[in-house]
């Protein structure tokens, strides 16, 4: 099936629409709540929480014996909630630092994972098999009930945001302050991070508990090039997400034997670095452009102030001056010259320059004219 | 002087770890005075006002503002942190930054509405930031963000200001943009209290002060207590700041 198929059956098809449906609101719902982690400087606690919901599914299919999502995902959920509280509590009570609480809880937890899944697998239970997708996800094997669960955690999570946004903001630019306005910072930020947990819990069945982390950092990063305002962060931060879940999803059920969850990660990367480089504001693109030509104009009016040093000697400003003399001012080169003709700054003539009328009210003015444009 | 009192602090002490960073500090803040708080690196002046404003929880001691809980007169104080606390390429507007001053008033979920936001653009104003109202606080001055944070107490119209280190990093024209704001607070009888490093401008700027080093170490007018005695038992040195009698 080539990417044409794809997009005449995602409409038709029922596995296909499902997969991208879901996909795509996990990318949205991710997106949305990423940006809140980056703003916060908590990126690594998508990493931490995807990690410390690993032991959970385990110990749920220990407990029920059974494969249905919905149990395993509550089972990720508890895990996922209890790791992220006792980082929590970690940076609040000892002096370690965010950054070694989440991953002394990553490494603890997945650990812990692993030996459970390891167990399990030794067991002789025909139906242990498939848990280890959770580990890289198999969004092949999302269904109707699990796209409903996303859409209503996403709806749930939007109503949130904006009965909250307020509160939301003024925590993430500034915390102690919200404290001295009465709010309860610790309601909100308990809020903010269960919905983070919840997301994160969502995608693991689709994307996996490895790259889970990308889901939330990628549109994210991505997003913060373009804008310089919160809500439209988070409103692109979605739609990346959104996009990344669908393109994802296309690429590869267009190719037999790509897992989409990789797939879905590596589109949200594309994103970030197309941002990286070409964002107008941000991007290192327009960065290094605005650098060389702000650099080639200084390098202009310096070499026209110095000519209009030299000149300023003489009675007639216009009086020709031999090109000599200007071998020694750095940053002059022939090209300088040239372009100084072609502005009709500078005349040449032989091995003489003169400057115009023009060229030398121009330099005169050069300082000032310079500081009113940066205003 | 029969004064009201506008900040009361009695036998406050804090500790991080084993250390006290504040040790049983008494202090009463008379209303309507414009004090400085100083003191050498860790000698807790901003553990002092976070401990105030109920951002730090003490060990021991307690604190009330016009006689009662700081919780229930939260309305009337403002606090401006000090300008490195918060991360400045937070993508946000100078305007936006100074209406959250309003959302202390306005409570949980309500959003801020044209009143709001006219008091906004009046704070900018008064700190001369008017004109950068839609530019983004990544782009602004040191001396800018530090007005903009100036803005956004003043908008919460509040009779008590507390202030960290609002002259930190800014230059000489921002530095008196400043304090000719805090002196027109003054005299509209509202309390000013600020974190200041620089002791050559305390007599000039301010009429009372508090010397601080971990303990208490004097409080009161400028005129009367700010001399080589108290600095030396505050900086542990010889001091000699040369103070008009």
């Amino acid at each position: 099936m080539d990417i044409q198929e794809y997009f005449s059956l995602v409409f038709s098809d029922y596995t296909l629409r499902t997969i991208t449906l879901g996909t795509a609101i996990l990318g949205a719902v991710t997106g949305m709540l990423g940006s809140f982690a980056v703003l916060r400087k908590q990126s690594l606690l998508g990493d931490a929480i995807s990690h410390a919901a690993l032991p959970g599914i385990a110990i749920a299919f220990l407990i029920t014996g059974a494969k249905d999502s919905n149990t395993l995902l509550l089972g990720a959920l508890v895990s996922g909630l209890v790791g992220t509280f006792w980082i929590r509590s970690i940076v609040k009570k000892t002096h370690l630092k965010s950054d070694t609480a989440l991953g002394l809880i990553l490494s603890l937890f997945f650990g812990f994972g692993m030996l459970l899944l390891t167990f399990i697998q030794k067991q002789p239970n025909a139906n242990q098999a498939g848990l280890d997708k959770y580990l890289f996800g198999q969004a092949a094997t999302l269904v109707e009930s699990d796209v409903w669960l996303m859409a209503i955690v996403t709806g749930l999570c939007l109503f949130v945001l904006l009965l909250f946004w307020k509160e939301f903001k003024l925590l993430l630019f500034d915390a102690d302050y919200t404290k001295t306005l009465g709010f309860n910072t610790k309601f909100i930020d308990i809020l903010i991070t269960s919905f983070i947990v919840l997301a994160i819990v969502l995608g693991l069945q689709t994307v996996g508990v490895v790259l889970m982390s990308a889901m939330l950092l990628a549109p994210a990063a991505a997003a913060r090039q373009w804008t310089n305002s919160l809500a439209t962060m988070v409103f692109l931060a979605a739609i990346f997400g959104a996009f990344s879940g669908v393109f994802g999803t296309a690429i590869s059920a267009s190719q037999t034997n790509l897992s989409t969850g990789p797939v879905i990660v590596l589109v949200a990367s594309v994103f970030v670095l197309f941002s990286f480089v070409f964002s107008p504001s941000r991007g290192l693109l327009f960065k290094q452009i605005r650098f060389i030509k702000n650099r080639r104009d200084l390098e202009l009016h310096k070499t026209l102030a110095f000519m209009h040093h030299i000149a300023e000697t003489h009675e007639n400003v216009s009086h020709p001056h031999a090109i000599k003399l200007l071998n020694s001012f750095q940053g002059y080169t022939r090209k300088t010259l040239q372009k100084l003709v072609e502005m009709d700054y500078v005349e040449l003539e032989g091995n003489m320059w003169s400057l115009t009328k023009v060229g030398f009210e121009t330099a005169e003015n050069l300082y000032t004219k310079q500081s009113t444009e940066d205003e | 002087m029969s004064k009201q009192i506008a900040v009361k602090v009695d036998d406050l002490t804090v500790a991080y770890n084993y250390k006290p960073v504040l040790w049983d500090i008494d202090l009463e803040i008379p209303e309507g005075v414009l004090m400085a708080i100083v003191g050498p690196n860790g000698a807790g002046k901003s553990t002092l006002i976070k401990s105030i404003l109920g951002i730090l929880k003490p060990i021991a001691g307690s604190v009330t503002i016009y006689g009662k809980p700081y919780q229930k007169q939260r309305q009337l104080v403002a606090y401006v942190p000090q300008k490195g606390s918060v991360d400045w390429d937070f993508p946000t507007t100078a305007l936006d930054v100074v209406m959250m001053g309003t959302y202390g008033s306005l409570g949980w979920i309500k959003r801020p509405r044209q009143k709001e936001k006219k008091a906004a653009l009046e704070a900018l104003e008064k700190v001369g930031m008017l004109a950068f109202k839609n530019r983004q606080i990544n782009q602004l001055s040191g001396g800018q963000q530090q007005r903009i944070f100036l803005a956004r107490a003043l908008v919460q119209n509040a009779s008590i200001y507390f202030m960290d280190e609002p002259f930190q990093g800014v230059d000489a024209t921002t530095e008196i943009a400043i304090i000719n704001i805090l002196k027109e607070l003054r005299k509209a009888g509202k309390t000013v209290i600020v974190v200041h490093h620089d002791l050559q401008t305390v007599p000039e700027y301010f009429d009372w002060v508090t010397f601080l080093n971990v303990k208490k170490i004097a409080t009161g007018p400028v005129k009367d207590i700010f001399n080589d005695d108290n600095l030396t038992k505050t900086y542990g040195i010889n001091f000699k700041v040369s103070v008009q009698e």
